[in-house]
């Protein structure tokens, strides 16, 4: 028997209900509204609502009228304008059309996908590789679907939101480790039932300080735990080990991992993810990925410029250390400028400018970019610990031209805010 | 003292140098409302009380505590031999 069954039929539902007037379920989110706003109102450029009104090359292009460097990017290797990608490109869009309109288990797999995944095989050495539209798809399929209830997935408290996104999409159980910590990997490991099922996920980059993993100490515990491990190489791959392939192989521990992450959207140089594996089973998540299953698949120009730019990164020895030279030597320039930075050393292609507060942050990006310099600000909650930054990432591309008046625009503009010393 | 107020006193113990507003802590006493903590802090603390009990709280037990009281009972249930 219903309450319903109970009320006299001259009672009207509006006696009943309170005022019918919906909650907004966008007010939770005033508070921020009202820090953008007050922001905007000193007269500042909003940040995060830039447009490139024409690109010029992976290094230049115009915003609001100006010629503008790119250091703010992530396209390390250079490789949008490359004339081989773009040619591939271009004849998959002609041939294969603007895109697939579907799932790549039903009509959204066509050769090109396929020879995106063999390229990839090939760069990686690996019996197995999955594509997916995107990086955070990738993580998200493959970690919420490898982890089941009752299983743990161990990460480190720096890790990507594609990458704690994934662990929410699943029903595992989720332990953090201090960053770079292998200490506190230990001894989490250490208390976690003998028999449970285990994921380490890592990432040999970490992209808000652009400093990397100690993968061949945690690789180690990991395996004396009886863990699985996970890499994402989404800031490694290009330019990081002897092929290119990312941390993990400079750190000598590729036969350790069980599955590696990454992007096309960085050194690749267009969108799309992928999972790269030599585990016999491999195959068998393109049935039961969600991620993989109900999105469309990647069009096929986009996985032709892919596979384009993949098989030439496996032969990009100059352009690796000419990114290294350029890295080295920005950190070395901001340093003597007096700029803090996130790391003691240039360790990867990012570069993170360390900042006070937010009003000074905000400041310096706007001096640099009318000084005709983009780099990216970021601030929490996507950076550790709560701290303001300005992120800079190279380009293979750079000059050392561009590189010398980088350091120029930074010296200036960083004067002009009081960031740093004056000269 | 029982073995709930042993956690209790060691709890307070590892609160202390997150309580910038020296809030006064009982059961009821809530992480987010009371003590204001960010999530960073939230991870820090986390972490200290792992190492002090020996426990593991995932971030799936966490979602569920937002009390001091909820979280020594966490603890309780957590420490016992299994």
């Amino acid at each position: 028997m219903t309450d319903a069954s109970q009320t006299p039929d001259s009672v009207a539902l509006t006696d009943v209900l309170p005022n019918p007037t919906p909650r907004d379920l966008l007010s939770k989110f005033d508070g921020l509204i009202a820090e953008r706003q007050a922001l905007l109102d000193t007269g500042v450029r909003d940040p995060f609502a830039i447009v490139m009104e024409e690109v010029l090359s992976p290094t230049l292009a115009i915003i609001k009228g100006r010629k503008t460097i790119l250091l703010g990017t992530y396209n390390y290797m250079g490789m949008t304008f490359d004339p081989d990608v773009v040619a591939a490109g271009k004849y998959a869009l002609d041939k294969f059309g603007a895109g697939t309109t579907g799932s790549r288990v039903l009509n959204g797999t066509y050769q090109g996908h396929r020879e995106c995944e063999d390229a990839l095989r090939e760069f990686y050495d690996m019996e197995s590789a999955i594509v997916f539209s995107t990086g955070y798809q990738a993580n998200l399929g493959v970690i919420s679907t490898l982890c089941a209830k009752g299983d743990y997935i161990i990460l480190d408290a720096d890790s990507h939101a594609s990458i704690y996104d994934g662990c929410w999409l699943g029903n595992a159980e989720v332990v953090r480790f201090r960053h770079n910590s292998v200490e506190d990997l230990d001894k989490r490991l250490g208390r976690l039932p003998v028999e449970a099922g285990k994921l380490v996920v890592l990432e040999g980059v970490y992209s808000m300080l652009g400093d990397i993993a100690p993968l061949k100490e945690m690789v180690a515990v990991a395996k004396k735990h009886g863990a699985m491990i996970l890499c994402d190489e989404a800031h490694g791959m290009g330019f990081f080990g002897e092929h290119g392939r990312g941390v993990f192989e400079e750190a000598g521990v590729a036969d350790d991992i069980d599955f590696v992450v990454g992007t096309f959207s960085k050194s690749v140089g267009t969108v799309g993810g992928f999972c790269v594996s030599n585990h016999p089973k491999f195959e068998v998540m393109r049935l039961v990925t969600r991620p993989y299953v109900f999105t469309a698949s990647l069009p096929p120009s986009v996985v032709a410029t892919a596979a384009a730019s993949i098989r030439k990164l496996m032969h990009a020895g100059d352009k690796r250390e000419h990114l290294w030279k350029n890295s080295r030597r920005l950190h070395q320039g901001l340093r003597d400028l007096g700029y803090t930075l996130g790391t003691p050393t240039a360790q990867s292609a990012i570069i993170a400018v360390m900042m006070p507060d937010q009003a000074i942050t905000v400041a310096t990006w706007q001096a640099l970019l009318e000084r005709g310099l983009y780099v990216n600000m970021a601030r929490p909650p996507a950076t550790p610990a709560g701290t303001f930054l300005l992120r800079c990432s190279l380009c293979a591309e750079h000059t050392d031209e561009q590189v010398t008046e980088i350091l120029a625009t930074f010296a200036a503009a960083g004067r002009a805010t009081g960031v740093i010393p004056q000269a | 003292m029982t073995s709930r107020q042993e956690t209790f006193a060691k709890v307070a113990d590892q609160i202390e140098p997150f309580n910038k507003k020296q809030v006064p802590l009982t059961d009821a006493t809530s992480f987010a409302g009371d003590l204001e903590w960010d999530s960073l802090t939230v991870m820090d603390f986390v972490a200290a009380v792992e190492d002090e009990f020996d426990i593991l709280i995932t971030m799936n037990m966490q979602a569920e505590i937002e009390t001091i009281g909820q979280l020594v009972d966490t603890i309780e249930k957590l420490s016992k031999p299994a």
